[in-house]
């Protein structure tokens, strides 16, 4: 069992106040035209699922990510300038501006990529874990994906081959409660998707993801799981999404009664609690990482500001592995 | 048959006319039913709480799984019903590539024509402002290809709403890709639920005598001002406006051919295997003695559309580019 060290913790609350602090930065980007595109899609209130998961993971494991990706990415070490830059679409940015929000991606940290597919990890994923196997590393790859994803035959599909194959792949459910404007209820037939686990007979783990501390240990042991040859878990973390669907999303599918129950689910704000009432960090030591972070996305912001645009001439040898055909 | 000349009109946009038609399809057949992702919230629009007007049985909201709706609705389809289904964005038509290319293409002829597949599924495709490879792509060129499918593509509301309605009525599988750019569009639509656009019918839409312009969808405004920007230097060009691919309305193609000599084709798939492709291997075959000089296509590049506004604005058509291209041939095919 790990140990909730005064390091763990700050690198916990760090991590979801980098992601919260980023993303509302990008709102207000998208508000006022800043980032180019419509569809962004922000993970603001969901920080602890991110951050708990890949807290558990090694720097050389894979993570495949969502639509929702930047929490993800953050939490796998990304660096926000670069990502900034991306989402601005400039030639500085980690897809070099061809990608933006939803498909940004970073190599370097174990970002197997950001998918306007829903579904389409859950089949990438233990594809990526196979590959560890059959290059004899331990490497293990996590599948972030949404409950309206748990859906799609890819999940069914994925599941099945990373069970009967026991793959290294730990399959994260965000259940934010809602697939874009559908509700849980009206796009499946049962609450806990974890449950859908023991038709593959692998286990199924539902944890409170406004915890991060419960998503840590969760993940720590199917990650642990994974890697010592266990094989696959599905781990289901229940979450809030305070923002629309995406950024251009009025939202007007979720109450007003709905929309003010979301503070009470604040990820950051509970584990603020839980550290000074446990005595695991001061106020003020919290007070000096929200400084850090807000210069360090100040800084992000100067530097895509300041990145080149791309060029055009540059897409053509980007088509195939061999520059231009 | 020429469209049905209707005296009332409406001015709707493009996204408001695909609407009525869906409102009005399911006024007059019983048969007729919606189903997709978050339709009735309708990120572009042209089904949001239409539940409230039509009945809550009549508009489904599906779970995310494409190939299990589009299924269902070949399976409705061969059982007597009328399944109009909306794939969110047409790039997402290649997870139910199944259920479109083997099933519904292909049921009528394989079971020697015992079963019909009265199918619509309608998809947004096309550039809009950043994005990205996945959700904007022009795929018509691609479903080409398949036999058994009837492919729309509605450059304005007129006919949006007229195709639809024809396509709606239509025993076959009709693939019915609206142009996210043209949604906000706007013209005089006519209102007589009786109005419709057949399919298999070109619209000229600008008489000349130097050039065809043949422009698909959301390429049809620029061509349009292309060629009215040429028409200050002299160029006469006529634009043509296919409104269904599949089927194709070759007399009105070769026609404008045999007049003009020269033949420029304009889509915002890609180049390679796209639309003009064929286009011009079929002008090619059938009004060689009457072209001046070779087929020009005008296309999106060879490559995935990039998220960087910069970059995206490089890959597709422009009316200038249009113009630049339709200007080359005539000069060059004097
Ligand atoms: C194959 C496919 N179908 C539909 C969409 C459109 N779409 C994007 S995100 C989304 C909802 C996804 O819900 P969920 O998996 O719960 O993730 P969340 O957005 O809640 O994080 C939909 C329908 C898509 N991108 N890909």
């Amino acid at each position: 069992m790990p140990e909730f060290s005064e390091e763990l913790v700050i690198r916990l609350y760090k991590t979801m106040y980098t992601i919260r602090g980023f993303e509302e930065k990008v709102s207000e980007y998208a508000r006022t035209g800043m980032v180019p595109g419509f569809m962004i899609h922000l993970s603001v209130g969901q920080e602890a699922v991110p951050a708990g998961v890949c807290a558990a993971l090694r720097e050389d494991d894979y993570i495949v990510s969502t639509h929702r990706g930047h929490g993800h990415l953050i939490a796998k070490g990304a660096r926000t300038d670069r990502m900034m830059a991306e989402l601005k679409g400039k030639e500085a940015g980690y897809c070099r501006g061809r990608g933006g929000s939803m498909h940004i991606t970073s190599v370097e940290v174990g970002g197997l990529g950001a998918n306007g597919i829903v579904g389409a990890g859950l089949v990438i994923a233990p594809g990526a874990a196979l590959s560890a196997r059959m290059r004899g590393t331990d490497q293990v790859a996590v599948c972030f994906f949404g409950d309206g994803a748990s859906n799609q035959g890819t999940f069914h599909e994925g599941l099945n081959l990373a069970a009967t194959w026991k793959l290294p792949v730990v399959f994260v459910c965000e259940n934010n409660g809602y697939g874009f404007s559908t509700p849980q209820r009206a796009h499946q037939s049962i609450g806990r998707i974890s449950r859908r686990a023991e038709a593959y007979e692998m286990p199924g783990i539902t944890v409170n993801g406004d915890d991060v501390m419960e998503v840590f240990l969760a993940a720590s042991w199917a990650v642990e799981r994974a890697r010592s040859g266990g094989g696959p878990t599905l781990l289901e973390a229940t979450t809030c999404r305070w923002h629309g669907h995406f950024e251009d999303d009025d939202d007007d599918y979720r109450s007003a009664e709905e929309k003010a129950t979301f503070p009470a689910h604040d990820p950051i704000a509970l584990l603020e609690r839980r550290c000074i009432e446990e005595g695991l960090s001061s106020t003020a030591q919290l007070e000096r990482i929200r400084s850090e972070v807000e210069e360090e996305i100040a800084r992000a912001c100067a530097f895509a500001e300041e990145s080149e645009e791309p060029s055009p001439e540059d897409d053509a040898g980007l088509v195939f592995a061999g520059g231009e055909r | 048959m020429a469209e049905t000349m209707a005296a009332e009109t409406e001015f709707l946009t493009y996204f408001q006319a695909v609407r009525l038609a869906l409102k009005e399809e399911m006024e007059l057949d019983p048969s007729v039913f919606l189903m997709g992702e978050d339709i009735r919230f309708s990120i572009f629009g042209p089904t949001k709480d239409l539940h409230l007007e039509v009945g809550e049985s009549r508009v489904l909201d599906t779970p995310i799984t494409e190939s299990a709706f589009v299924g269902a609705a070949v399976g409705a389809a061969i059982t007597g019903m009328r399944p109009v289904v909306e794939i969110m964005f047409a790039d997402f038509m290649t997870v139910c590539m199944d259920q479109i290319i083997n099933q519904a293409a292909k049921i009528r002829f394989m079971t020697g024509g015992q079963v019909k597949v009265p199918l619509v599924i309608r998809a947004p495709g096309g550039m809009l402002t950043s994005s990205a490879a996945q959700h904007s792509q022009c795929l018509e060129a691609l479903f080409m290809h398949i036999p058994g499918l009837k492919i729309c593509v509605p450059s304005g509301p007129v006919d949006a709403k007229g195709l639809l309605k024809s396509a709606i009525r239509d025993d076959d599988p009709v693939l019915f890709f609206e142009h996210k750019a043209l949604y906000f569009a706007s013209e005089e639509v006519p209102t007589d639920p009786q109005f419709t656009v057949p399919m298999g019918q070109a619209a000229v839409l600008r008489e000349g005598e130097d050039v065809t312009v043949f422009a698909v969808s959301g390429m049809v405004s620029s061509a349009v001002s292309a060629a009215n920007s040429l028409a200050r230097d002299g160029i006469s060009a006529e634009v043509i406006d296919p409104r269904t691919l599949v089927p194709l309305d070759k007399q009105a193609l070769l026609a404008s051919v045999r007049k003009t000599g020269r033949l420029v084709t304009v889509e915002e798939g890609c180049l390679t295997g796209g639309v003009g492709a064929e286009i011009s291997a079929l002008v090619t075959a059938e009004a060689w003695s009457d072209l001046k000089g070779p087929v020009v296509r005008v296309a999106a590049k060879d490559q995935p559309v990039p998220f960087s506004p910069v970059l995206e604005a490089a890959c597709a058509p422009t009316a200038q580019t249009i113009a630049a291209a339709v200007r080359e041939c005539v000069e060059k095919n004097r």
